[in-house]
């Protein structure tokens, strides 16, 4: 049997480097799991298949479906990945004791973070690259201008940390069980009604003013605009409002233990 | 002043949940280099203690200090290490893959390779952590506490689920921690576990000590650990 030195020598890895292999392993994990795969990649690619092919339903031609439908994927692509896996991933790591063993690790509470947001950039990273390519592939011809890309890089950073927040909070104040289930509903439900996939203009003119409120609809109309060289002006501040509203919830009301 | 002797100083503690006292007023000191167990009956408690004392939970009142720090410092990240009661484990994970991840996080750990052969997990080293039985995940999660070469260690039920061979292969492992410096501090049920490794006993009842010593103090008028045991809590009733 191998002989092991087992007196006390603690000390840290630097912390570039530990950030780093949280953020390596929390990617590998999620790309391993299935449903988390479904939501992150297969849907949006189902959806942008369907989008061309089924036409109307989203717009009025499949050509005009593209140019709508691509910068909607990318939403929703964003909005699965920051949301939905971010939730139910951190609800069981919760539920595990994965997060009460790391807190006293060298990782820390910060590093945690920060690794989490890591691996929430590499895969978003990944369904980027391949939802964009599928789309060029499909037929979309973007238009974007440096001011309408940098604008649209703002908003996707502003929306992923918005919803990050928002999901480390669900995660912190119910069962594994429940967030799982919830995350769910809450992604299809803004899926639908959020204005991440069907255009504001498209809802009853009753509605337009409460899903221009929400942070989905703020970063699709963003992303959409943006992909036509328009820099639409609203989705900044109300994906500020929402970022602020939804950090110090996250701050405050963030549990470590299950 | 928390004694030079002491790893961890815990004074006066109370923490509620809710209107609910589950510490409350407890007081204790694990000595530097000793193996401390505390005793206590479900709900006693000693979890909550647990997670006190390395920050994760906040108490209302009472002062608890571990190797010198308050709990919780960051100075203290990967001084300690944590054997959490719950699995600690991603549940998708491989036994070698999270303890290579957990290595990385130190300057200077355990050699992995070598820390499974020791805790008996070489042929379950590729196995995902859903999958290992109960006493197997026992034996990861007590490697991940360890892989860091920390100075005290906090064991939450260490050999619960374990086979009798696997607790004392985890026993002989404790002394040889201690035998090295290493300060440990664990919770158990087990009144075996604790007779044959304290050096300090503390047993628990609803949230507060109701007798401590060594168990050679505790056993002197003849009884054994365990009619000490029952004699200082009470029962639960069934849920």
């Amino acid at each position: 049997m191998t002989t092991l030195d087992l007196s006390p020598a603690p000390a840290p890895a630097p912390a570039a480097k530990r950030i780093l292999r949280h953020g390596m392993i929390e990617a590998r994990l999620l790309i391993r799991n299935g449903e988390q795969l479904l939501l992150a990649l297969v849907i949006p690619l189902a959806i942008l298949v369907a989008g061309r092919f089924a036409d109307a339903a989203i717009a009025n031609s499949s050509i005009a479906s593209m140019d709508l439908l691509a910068p909607s994927v990318l939403a929703l692509a964003v909005w699965s990945s920051a949301f939905t896996s971010t939730a139910i991933t951190t609800a069981f790591e919760r539920r595990y004791g994965v997060l009460e063993r790391l807190a006293t690790t060298p990782l820390g509470k910060p590093g945690l973070l920060a690794g989490k947001a890591l691996a929430v950039i590499m895969i978003m990273l990944g369904q980027l690259v391949i939802l964009t390519s599928a789309a060029l592939t499909l037929g979309w011809r973007p238009e974007f201008t440096a001011p309408s890309a940098l604008l649209a890089v703002l908003i996707v950073i502003l929306a992923t940390a918005t919803f990050v927040c928002l999901a480390l909070l669900l995660a912190a104040r119910l069962r594994a069980e429940s967030v799982l289930g919830l995350a769910n509903l809450i992604y299809v439900i803004l899926l639908v009604g959020g204005g991440l996939i069907i255009p504001v203009a498209r809802y009853p003119v009753v509605l337009r003013p409460v899903i221009e409120a929400l942070p989905t609809a703020a970063l699709g109309e963003g992303l959409r605009a943006a992909a036509h060289g328009h820099l639409l002006g609203w989705p900044v501040p109300v994906l500020l409002a929402w970022l602020v509203a939804a950090g110090l919830a996250a701050w405050k009301g963030f549990r470590w233990t299950s | 002043m928390p004694s030079p002797d002491s790893a961890v100083r815990v004074a006066d503690l109370v923490v509620r949940f809710g209107r609910r006292a589950v510490v409350d007023g407890l007081s204790l000191e694990a000595k530097t280099g000793g193996l401390t167990a505390v005793l206590g009956p479900n709900g006693a408690g000693k979890t909550t203690l647990v997670r006190c004392c390395t920050g994760l939970v906040h108490p209302i009142s009472g002062d608890i200090t571990v190797l010198g720090l308050t709990a919780g410092s960051r100075q203290l990240a990967g001084r300690i290490g944590l054997m959490p009661q719950s699995a600690g484990s991603w549940s998708g994970i491989k036994t070698v893959e999270l303890l290579r991840y957990l290595a990385g996080l130190y300057a200077n750990p355990l050699p992995v390779p070598a820390l499974i052969e020791r805790l008996g997990l070489s042929d379950c080293a590729k196995t995902s952590y859903r999958r290992l039985s109960g006493g197997q995940q026992q034996a990861v999660n007590l490697a991940g506490a360890l892989v860091g070469r920390p100075e005290l260690v906090f064991l939450d039920e260490p050999t619960a689920g374990m086979d009798p061979h696997a607790r004392r292969a985890t026993w002989l492992l404790l002394r040889e921690l201690r035998a090295n410096g290493v300060t440990i501090l664990l919770t158990t049920h087990a009144m075996d576990e604790a007779e044959a490794l304290a050096d300090q006993v503390f047993i628990v009842d609803q949230g507060r000590v109701t007798i401590s010593g060594t168990v050679r103090q505790l056993t002197k008028s003849g009884g054994t650990l365990e009619t000490v045991f029952l004699s200082h809590t009470r029962a639960r009733a069934a849920s």
